[in-house]
């Protein structure tokens, strides 16, 4: 007979009804799963009791393995082991060749894919797809666990990635027949798994030493919703270092006079062995046999402590960093969370803790605590925790824009915004007569749209001609819950509407979507320079194109030929200066051309006025 | 009329009523589904109702409705482990036929 769970009460289901649900970690370095049975969060081991399963895949010729087993092949048959390939989830091949020769796979470059594939004895595989066999061990390790269907997991994502990273992490569990509810943020998962979610309003830094990466998050709690005011962090920096620092000690001790690759990997093993061994004791002893080579000796916690000092400050220099970035002083952190396994070397815990001024929160696994935070808020997803007021929502990553003249992008939806959500702006035509306009849709921080991923473009055709800025046009975008944006452009005169439901801004098949990868943007650099330019050429064109209509329309009756040509010299000079001027040499330019039509406008102001008014009566003077 | 819990059971209950914060005791029941018939219920409970019994086993309380327990009068229930999944069994002697699945019963 089959064995039974406890439910919340009212929420127990039919026999073969059961909404399991759990949370995925999915590592750089070691990747976990977690489910809540009878009301507890827990991660799930494997079969030989292991939770933590090591993000490694082999490919060999007939032969795949996933986790310890991969592991294992990584010292025999590096070149078809895959390590670490988080980091290049949602990359494309230009990003790859950035990270640098730490990745010393075989990627294959002359396909017209810009998606970097890797070259293993069974095939070419993708980022995605090696995560998706990740996945699948977790998913089955679960669904072994629970007897049953997952009906949909919470997998989580670093803060920092960027919506194409999202979406390959989402095309992942997608081949792996994964249902997701959603991603949450790794330290928000940290976060709720401290139930601090739960809490009253207020800031968190979410400390995250793991393995090979640093990651630190200050996270501002507010009505539920949690939002990312800053990560910083250092994705090569993290306990193996500390393991690499230990292992150099050992090798001065001991004096081997050569060290071979085996004898390097014992000590290595002896080191971080130390170094786990001193988390709880004051000193360790160290063997190490290979060979003709032998050493023993011992290491005191205050020895591990010098060597690893350095490391640690480096971490710290982060923190301050994104504190500056968030604008927030120490004592404006409510509370700290330490996440990874790293954080469990006492050194670390009291530096961050005086360096924070307040003991950080360290009572949970911080090698399992994302999962659990991750599994806490698949089930309540699931619908499993009916009063649950936990409605975390996610908030968007990037910024959503639309192009503007001179190929500025405008903010509709700013980052960190929660969503779901919708939001609209009212544009207008820049020419006379124009009846259509192109509406582009962008994602990203920078000003200039070269800079911004190209989204989505569509027309709106067939509004009613009129005078430049008469037109409404109001377009409205709209981010659902699980990130899907559609856009919808009205002219609000005419009732005339478009709208698009935007692609998943990544795909592994989609050409055009690929191309949206080349442009992956890094850092935003201060492009307001930029800015300025454009505007200021926009306004240029705009002016010249105003003052052509009206000297077109009126000029020889209103002015004199002298007038006419003063105003064209100041004209044409400006239209010389477009292309090469400055901002500040174009405002000028702009500044005299309308100081020199000045009298012309007032002309034209008398004329129109004196039109309106020629022949009727004072009564029939509709003063508005 | 009784219900029983093993001590492995008993301890389970009371770890996850810790761990949970809040609740009285474990409610047990049947609900008429399933693929033959009646299925077992098993919630925290946060509030007795006027119709329900409560069994106090190894320091735990078991809230059981009326209706309920004339099908799993006798129940023991044990804590297992089967492989990686693990959970809660009733031996019930009330049963006569189960489910392949296990997840149901008749009388």
């Amino acid at each position: 007979m089959s064995l039974l769970q406890i439910s919340e009460p009212g929420q127990s289901t039919a026999p073969h009804q059961h909404r399991y649900s759990a949370g995925i970690d999915l590592g750089t370095t070691n990747s976990l799963i977690a489910t809540v049975r009878n009301g507890e969060a827990t991660t799930l081991a494997d079969a030989s009791n292991q939770h933590l399963l090591p993000s490694i895949v082999y490919l060999g010729k007939d032969k795949k393995l996933v986790g310890r087993a991969a592991q294992e092949m990584q010292a025999i048959d590096p070149l078809n082991t895959i390590s670490s390939v988080k980091r290049l989830m949602g990359r494309g091949i230009e990003d790859v060749s950035r990270l640098g020769n730490n990745l010393l796979y075989r990627f294959e470059t002359d396909s017209h894919s810009s998606v970097p594939r890797i070259q293993t004895d069974s095939g070419l595989v993708s980022a995605v797809e090696v995560s998706a066999e990740i996945l699948k061990t977790l998913a089955t390790r679960a669904e072994l666990a629970l007897d049953d269907d997952l009906s949909g997991v919470v997998i989580t994502v670093p803060a920092y990635f960027d919506d194409a990273q999202r979406q390959a992490t989402r095309d992942a569990a997608r081949l792996a027949n994964l249902n997701v509810f959603r991603l949450l943020n790794e330290p928000t998962a940290a976060a709720v798994a401290y139930g601090l979610d739960q809490d009253n309003d207020g800031v968190i830094a979410v400390y995250d030493l793991g393995g090979g990466t640093f990651d630190i998050s200050i996270l501002r709690l507010n009505k539920g919703v949690f939002e990312v005011l800053a990560t910083g962090g250092d994705s090569a920096l993290g306990g193996d270092d500390m393991d690499h620092a230990l292992g150099e000690w050992i090798l001065l001790q001991a004096e081997f006079k050569e060290v071979d690759a085996i004898l390097a990997r014992k000590v290595l093993i002896a080191a971080r062995e130390a170094k786990e061994f001193l988390t709880l004791n004051k000193s360790a002893h160290i063997h190490i046999e290979h060979d003709k080579h032998r050493w023993q000796g011992t290491i005191s916690r205050e020895k591990m402590d010098e060597l690893i000092l350095h490391l640690i400050k480096k971490t710290l220099k982060s923190c301050r960093r994104v504190l500056r970035d968030a604008n927030l002083s120490k004592q404006e952190i409510g509370e700290v969370v330490m996440v990874g396994g790293s954080t469990r070397v006492p050194l670390v815990g009291q530096m961050v803790g005086d360096f924070f001024d307040r003991k950080p929160m360290a009572d949970l696994d911080p090698d399992r605590v994302v999962a659990i935070g991750a599994a806490i808020q698949a089930n309540v997803l699931a619908g499993n925790q009916p009063d649950a007021e936990m409605l975390l929502l996610d908030v968007l990553p990037l910024s959503l824009s639309i192009e503007t003249m001179g190929g500025l992008s405008e903010k509709i939806i700013s980052r960190n915004t929660p969503i779901p959500v919708s939001r609209a702006q009212e544009f207008t035509t820049f020419k006379d007569g124009q009846t259509s306009m192109s509406i582009h849709v962008l994602q990203g921080e920078r000003e200039l749209v070269s800079d911004c991923r190209s989204l989505a473009r569509f027309e709106l055709r067939g509004f009613p001609p009129l005078v430049a800025g008469a037109a409404r046009i109001r377009v409205s975008y709209q981010v659902d819950a699980d990130g899907l944006m559609s856009v919808r452009a009205e002219e609000t005169t005419s009732g005339i509407t478009a709208d698009i439901v935007v692609k998943p801004s990544y795909g592994l098949t989609d050409s055009e979507i690929e191309s949206m990868l080349r442009d992956s943007m890094d850092h935003a650099r201060d492009d307001v320079s930029a800015r300025m330019l454009k505007e200021q050429q926009v306004e240029s064109r705009r002016v010249i194109e105003a003052i052509d209509t009206a000297l077109a329309a009126d000029g020889d009756s209103l002015l004199s030929q002298k007038e006419i040509e003063d105003i064209i010299q100041a004209r044409d000079n400006l239209a010389g200066l477009i292309e090469t001027a400055c901002a500040d040499k174009l405002k000028k330019s702009i500044k005299l051309l309308e100081k020199i039509s000045e009298p012309y406008v007032a002309k034209r102001m008398n004329a129109s006025v004196q039109h309106m008014l020629t022949g009727k009566r004072i009564n029939e003077i509709n003063l508005k | 009329m009784t219900i029983e819990l093993t001590e492995v059971a008993a301890t389970r209950v009371q770890h996850y009523l810790a761990n949970r914060g809040k609740g009285i005791g474990m409610r047990v029941g049947v609900k008429t589904t399933g693929c033959s018939g009646l299925a077992y219920v098993i919630e925290f409970v946060d509030e007795i109702q006027s119709d329900d019994e409560v069994f106090e086993t190894r320091g735990v309380k078991v809230v059981v409705d009326r209706k309920s327990l004339v099908f799993i009068d006798g129940t023991q229930i044990d804590f297992a482990r089967e492989g990686l999944n693990e959970g809660f069994r009733f031996k019930n002697p009330n049963a006569k036929d189960e489910c392949g699945c296990g997840e149901s019963f008749t009388i």
